[in-house]
């Protein structure tokens, strides 16, 4: 297919930054329309859910559960279920133990996963295939497999109700490893050289020359890390019954039920859930979906 | 790989023999603390899972021997375990389609270069940031029979009502489309990076060549992507095998175990039915399928790379 081109415009070289689209200098065709129109069609349906839940979670009760649907309340909008959620409810201590449990998985992961992905790249030892092979096999294991015996465990180191049986068995992320000591493999050689010819220690040369040079791979596991243990549902869930350990996502499962039907206090509930992500997200766009798109193929 | 040029020597062939004893202690040394939570949070809790699913193991502590294969000989000829594997594979076929090939749309859309980029990357991977539970609560109250927004709608246009999560046959597609809207962001980014990438002289020479959008993407943009595709798919297909939380949380399962998955069925016998041993046992028949799916999936693409 490829007739070669005799003159190739430069101009069109693709910009450093891969996620940045090749910039449209192209005129309004009818096909960009047509696809403009299809785009933001996907994006209106695609909002929808958070507008709705937006539009009742400023009614009150009565309007949200009145039978007439409508966006625009009769008694109009009213900030009145957030106050509500946020005096008797336990989003502010939930948000906080979603981010410290978050915070130290994240934590944990990074520095141990760094180290082992740099042992596995650099030296020379003993076992290290075997090692390498039964880390990237155990990236099949899924994880609700675990949790049977994972629980026994946990009852039988007395963890269960703490926050380290939420933290411990979601520091392990194989497909991490493997994703690091990749971009380890891309880092000259040379850069350590002299270090060694200095008598720096491995260590030394792992922390001020490796790690700084990392960090684009740091931020993308930190940030796919994060996003996993502050969404995660299932393993938060099983670990703890304490009313005061709760992570968001699964003290929210908990006021479906004490809330019953007061529909505008649960879409607050789930806005207020919602938002920390959200607002980090709008900040930090760009490095989010680099992130994700970097590491998401080795995935989960 | 020592393709040695102008280069000095790798570090490790400078030093001396003696050294590899050092090298040993320090690969490790630096795997250490990583082995340390394979071993006591991943290797450990694997293996005696497979011990318990071979004792009557129970939360009320009754009947901690050995009973051979007793539980998984119960596991086969369990009904609510077969329907419950079945509901999983379902909605791994239903969902991995839709999850796909709308991602592939979005991507293509935005890749055709419009403008305000990130509003539209906004808008198709926003939900990917939501937990599970708040995805729930939104699709919860938009099905609500009768205040839901989406049967609003369809009573406006002249259609009947549907009850979208009390219908066991339309609760799991309800779910196929709650988690559409959650997953497929994500998805949309690996297919958009892997667009970015595909190098621009491809679209330039042919249209010089008189190809237009449509032809350019499917003779350039999809043949592409085909790595990126298998990747996606195979990735999808692990990540649908593992449906649980919007299950659990829209329909807890129901109406009537219709749309009960298999994660829920081992949840439910531990934790429920205190069965631990049982439990461990589905835990594994589960984890054989996984196995079997990958190992499928490997050879298949193995083949079509060879």
């Amino acid at each position: 297919m490829a007739t070669p081109t005799l003159t190739r415009p430069a101009s069109h070289a693709t910009t450093a930054d891969s996620l940045t689209i090749r910039q449209p200098r192209k005129k309004l065709t009818v096909g960009r329309i047509a696809a403009i129109a299809v785009a933001a069609f996907i994006a209106v349906l695609w909002l929808i859910p958070f507008a709705w839940a937006t539009a009742t979670a400023f009614k009150t009760e009565t309007d949200a559960a009145a039978p007439d649907v409508t966006w625009l309340p009769p008694s109009g909008f009213t900030p009145e279920a957030f106050v509500k959620v946020f005096q008797d409810g336990n989003i502010p201590l939930w948000t906080w133990n979603s981010l410290y449990t978050s915070a130290a998985i994240t934590a944990i992961t990074l520095v141990i996963s760094a180290l082992v992905a740099y042992a596995l790249s650099r030296i020379d030892f003993r076992g290290k295939k075997v090692l390498m092979t039964v880390i990237i096999a155990s990236i099949i294991i899924p994880p609700p497999v675990l949790i049977i015996p994972l629980f026994y465990q946990m009852l039988a180191l007395n963890l269960i109700d703490t926050s380290w049986a939420i933290i411990l068995p979601q520091v392990i992320h194989p497909a991490m490893v493997f994703v690091l000591k990749k971009f380890f493999d891309q880092i000259p050689r040379e850069l350590e050289e002299a270090a060694v010819m200095d008598g720096a220690s491995r260590l030394r040369i792992f922390t001020q020359i490796i790690l700084p040079l990392s960090r684009p791979i740091l931020a993308a596991v930190a940030i796919f890390v994060f996003i996993g243990a502050w969404n995660n549902f299932l393993w938060p869930f099983i670990a703890t019954n304490d009313g005061n350990l709760l992570t968001l996502p699964v003290g929210l499962q908990t006021i479906k039920s004490a809330y019953g039907i007061q529909y505008a206090q649960n879409m607050a509930s789930a806005l207020l859930a919602a938002l920390p992500l959200i607002v980090v997200f709008l900040f930090f766009q760009r490095q989010i979906i680099k992130g994700v798109a970097t590491t998401g193929l080795a995935g989960t | 790989m020592s393709t040695s040029t102008l280069s000095r020597p790798r570090p490790e062939t400078l030093r001396k023999p003696a050294s590899r004893t050092r090298s040993n202690l320090s690969g490790w040394g630096f795997a250490a603390p990583f082995l340390f939570f394979f071993l006591v949070f991943l290797v450990w809790p694997i293996l005696y899972g497979f011990y318990m699913s071979l004792t009557g193991k129970s939360l009320t502590g009754a009947n901690d021997s050995l009973i051979g294969f007793a539980n998984y000989a119960e596991a086969l000829a369990d009904a609510d375990m077969w329907r419950s594997l079945g509901n999983t594979l379902y909605f791994t076929v239903i969902s991995t389609v839709p999850l796909v090939l709308v991602a592939l749309v979005m991507a293509a859309l935005l890749n055709i270069g419009l403008p305000a980029q990130w509003l539209w990357r906004l808008s198709y991977f926003a939900p990917y940031l939501l937990a599970s539970t708040v995805v729930s609560l939104f699709f919860t109250w938009m099905y609500n029979p009768q205040l839901g927004l989406i049967n609003e709608f369809l009573t406006g246009i002249g259609l009947p009502r549907v009850a979208w999560l009390n219908d066991p046959n339309v609760a799991m597609w309800a779910i196929v489309i709650a988690t559409l809207w959650w997953t497929v962001g994500f998805n949309f980014l690996l297919y958009l990076a892997a667009m970015q990438n595909i190098p621009a002289q491809h679209y330039e020479a042919a249209s010089l060549d008189g190809a237009g959008a449509w032809r350019q993407f499917f003779s350039i943009t999809l043949p592409q992507l085909t790595p990126t595709t298998v990747m996606i798919v195979l990735l999808q297909i692990l990540a649908s095998l593992k449906i649980f939380d919007q299950v659990y949380q829209m329909t807890a399962g129901g109406p009537g175990g219709s749309t009960r998955p298999v994660v829920q069925y081992i949840f439910e016998t531990g934790f429920t039915g205190y069965r631990l041993g049982y439990s461990a046992a589905i835990s594994y028949i589960f984890f054989g399928l996984i196995v079997v799916i990958s190992v499928m999936q490997f050879v298949i693409t193995r083949r079509r790379s060879a």
